[in-house]
């Protein structure tokens, strides 16, 4: 029977790793299911976010401080070593975000819209219409 | 002063094109840009094949990044495989180079020529970067750097055709999700071994045995560069970026990015985690291989339907990367001998065949395959060096697809699985139609009245016909990419412990 017993302790001890997937699994959904060219990008930085949580929680020891050098021996630290991953992997996110918020702003400057819906018309115009021209979009 | 240098060749190798990117920024408008550019990716070939050259006999480079040494420090670690990969990347790039001046200047505006080479460099820097670390939170570091720029290099097509933004942004989206499931697992790695040293991480995992974390990790790792390398179905970014991006670009991206991508997958799946472990093996033989087999003919077959030239090279290199995780999926040396050897040849002939497209687009103002009629008369040279690297393309004998896909059906004749052995010949079959329907286009029908087209300049030829000469020559004489790529596969067969149990 004991076997069977949920354990609610492995399951609120590991409160991050729950929260880090439903931070994961929200953002990509976003990601996927929306139509909107921003609210897509909304959904890769949480997507993004919920890897910084999860490598940051890795780090942390019970009790233990940053990793300052105090003179008392007996000093427990947290591992620094993610938490300089993350600041690498958070300059990388932010880079993409800038790369994929200025492609929505040409977007949003050629083609009118930032609806993937109506951009897929749009496309679908120039592959199938009655010889829509192609190219030389920019002014 | 070559006694200075040569200790710090590795560092070099990735520093020199970061560092001249944003210098190349300055340089006004195109010329002097383009200059600097030729001159930086050459300087970074000549230190490729210093590398490969040391590494030929199977030396294995270990550069501490600052003195810091491993695996606290980040070490680049140059073996034979990295330096094979390091040669094409940077190769490419030289050879690209003096191709996309006259081009670019054709696609794209004077004023934003200097930013262009700009991007350029830097996807060269992070595609070299991703090769040759030893640390592999550095790989996501670097695979970033590449992306980004590539994703700027896609949208700048957008001078000759909108849709090179959407092309980009999908990219984007879609590279983005996958380098967050490989950093993702990553972090599954780390949190099993506390190392990011991709020798250290082998050693430890070794110790560490079986556990679902691993397990997750590995998962994540593959769907991550899956992404990244358009393994089928997740190659949904490939056609419209490859399509849609100035020529020069879709010909140095499709002769490299993908190959880095492979790359890491190779690096990952039997150094780092190749330890005695059934299910990472299932996974590959039962996943990845039918996938690739899938690719090989559902990319071949859509590649027959397209009219645009670049979109149907690009549904043909889904299939030909069917054939590079096939190899790989076979788990055995010849099969990785196979893998690694097509890197180097589909990078050869799909780099020729890309900048015919766009000899095609210089001087015919179009890739569009029905308009091409009667081209092959008009543009010679051009229509010429689409023959060769097309009959490269379907494998046949002098060429260098011949040398992939003998090693490809050795391979899988040793395990006795000869109906995929016929599957490989039979998908090379649907090569010969989109080839061929080309050709057709091109030699057998008239030129409409009224088109006149000339050949395409000197400085796109002789890069194109560069390419076209060494998809031959190492067809005729595969010693040196066969011996490499042997080398390697019985290197990463002995770093891995994968027996496949029957």
């Amino acid at each position: 029977m004991s076997e069977l017993a949920i354990d609610l302790e492995f399951i609120l001890g590991r409160y991050n790793y729950w929260l880090f997937s439903i931070l994961m699994m929200t953002g990509l959904y976003i990601t996927v299911s929306r139509g909107n060219l921003i609210k897509k990008i909304v959904g890769l930085n949480i997507f993004q976010t919920s890897v910084f949580m999860l490598y940051i929680s890795l780090g942390k020891v019970t009790g233990g401080t940053a990793p300052i050098l105090t003179g008392d021996p007996d000093t427990v630290y947290s591992n620094p070593l993610p938490h300089v991953l993350i600041l690498t992997a958070i300059v990388v996110g932010i880079a993409t975000t800038a790369v994929g918020l200025a492609l929505v702003v040409r977007i949003k400057e050629t083609y009118g819209t930032i609806e993937e819906d109506e951009i897929l018309e749009l496309e679908h115009d120039m592959d199938f219409g009655n010889g829509a021209p192609q190219g030389g979009s920019r002014a | 002063m070559m006694a200075l240098i040569e200790p710090h060749l590795p560092a070099l190798q990735v520093v020199i094109p970061l560092v001249a990117a944003p210098f190349c920024m300055m340089l006004g408008r195109g010329g002097l840009a383009w200059i600097f550019a030729s001159v930086v990716s050459l300087a970074t070939f000549v230190i490729s094949i210093a590398l490969f050259a040391q590494t030929y006999d199977g030396t294995i480079i270990s550069y501490h990044m600052g003195g810091w040494a491993p695996p606290i420090g980040i070490e680049y670690r140059v073996d034979i495989l990295n330096a094979f990969v390091l040669l094409i990347v940077s190769g490419s790039a030289a050879l690209v180079l003096p191709y996309a001046r006259s081009s670019v200047a054709a696609e794209i505006p004077a004023e934003r020529q200097a930013l262009f080479y700009t991007a350029f460099l830097l996807c060269v820097a992070g595609l070299l970067g991703v090769t040759i670390t030893g640390d592999a939170f550095n790989v996501f570091v670097f695979l970033e750097i590449s992306s980004l720029a590539t994703y700027a290099l896609v949208a700048s097509g957008a001078w000759a055709n909108k849709r090179a933004l959407t092309a980009a942004y999908n990219y984007l989206i879609m590279g983005t999700i996958g380098a967050t499931f490989f950093v993702i697992g990553i972090g599954m790695l780390y949190s099993v071994t506390g190392t990011l040293n991709m020798a250290d991480l082998a050693v430890r995992i070794a110790d560490h045995g079986d556990s679902s974390t691993l397990r997750m990790g590995f998962v994540l790792i593959l769907l991550g560069i899956g992404l990244k390398l358009a393994m089928f179905p997740l190659h949904l970014w490939l056609p419209n970026a490859y399509a849609y991006a100035p020529s020069a670009v879709t010909a140095f991206l499709a002769a490299t990015a993908t190959k880095v991508a492979v790359y890491v997958m190779l690096r990952f799946m039997f150094t780092v985690l190749g330890f005695d472990y059934e299910f990472q093996a299932d996974t590959l033989r039962m996943v990845v291989l039918p996938l690739a087999i899938i690719a090989m003919f559902a990319a071949s077959l859509v590649a027959i339907f397209q009219d645009d030239l670049k979109r149907m090279l690009a549904y043909s290199s889904v299939a030909q990367i069917g054939y590079i995780l096939l190899g790989l999926s076979l788990l055995n040396e010849t099969g990785i001998t196979a893998s690694i050897v097509h890197l180097f040849n589909h990078a050869v002939t799909k780099a020729a065949l890309f900048m015919v497209a766009g000899c095609f687009i210089f001087s015919a103002g179009t890739s569009s395959i029905s308009k091409l009629a009667g081209v092959g008369r008009d543009m010679p040279w051009t229509t010429a060096a689409f023959v060769a690297g097309g009959l490269s393309l379907i494998g046949l004998p002098l060429t260098v697809g011949f040398i992939s896909k003998w090693y490809l059906v050795l391979a899988t004749l040793e395990l006795g699985w000869w109906p995929v052995a016929l599957m490989i010949m039979a998908s090379s079959l649907l090569a010969i139609i989109y080839v061929w329907r080309v050709v057709e286009v091109a030699y057998l029908q008239p030129a409409p009245a009224g088109v006149t087209r000339k050949e395409a300049p000197l400085s796109m030829l002789i890069p194109t016909w560069i390419f076209v000469g060494l998809s031959v020559w190492f067809g005729v004489n595969a010693m040196l990419t066969a011996t490499a790529a042997g080398r390697a596969a019985s290197a990463l067969i002995g770093s891995s412990h994968i027996l496949w149990k029957d």
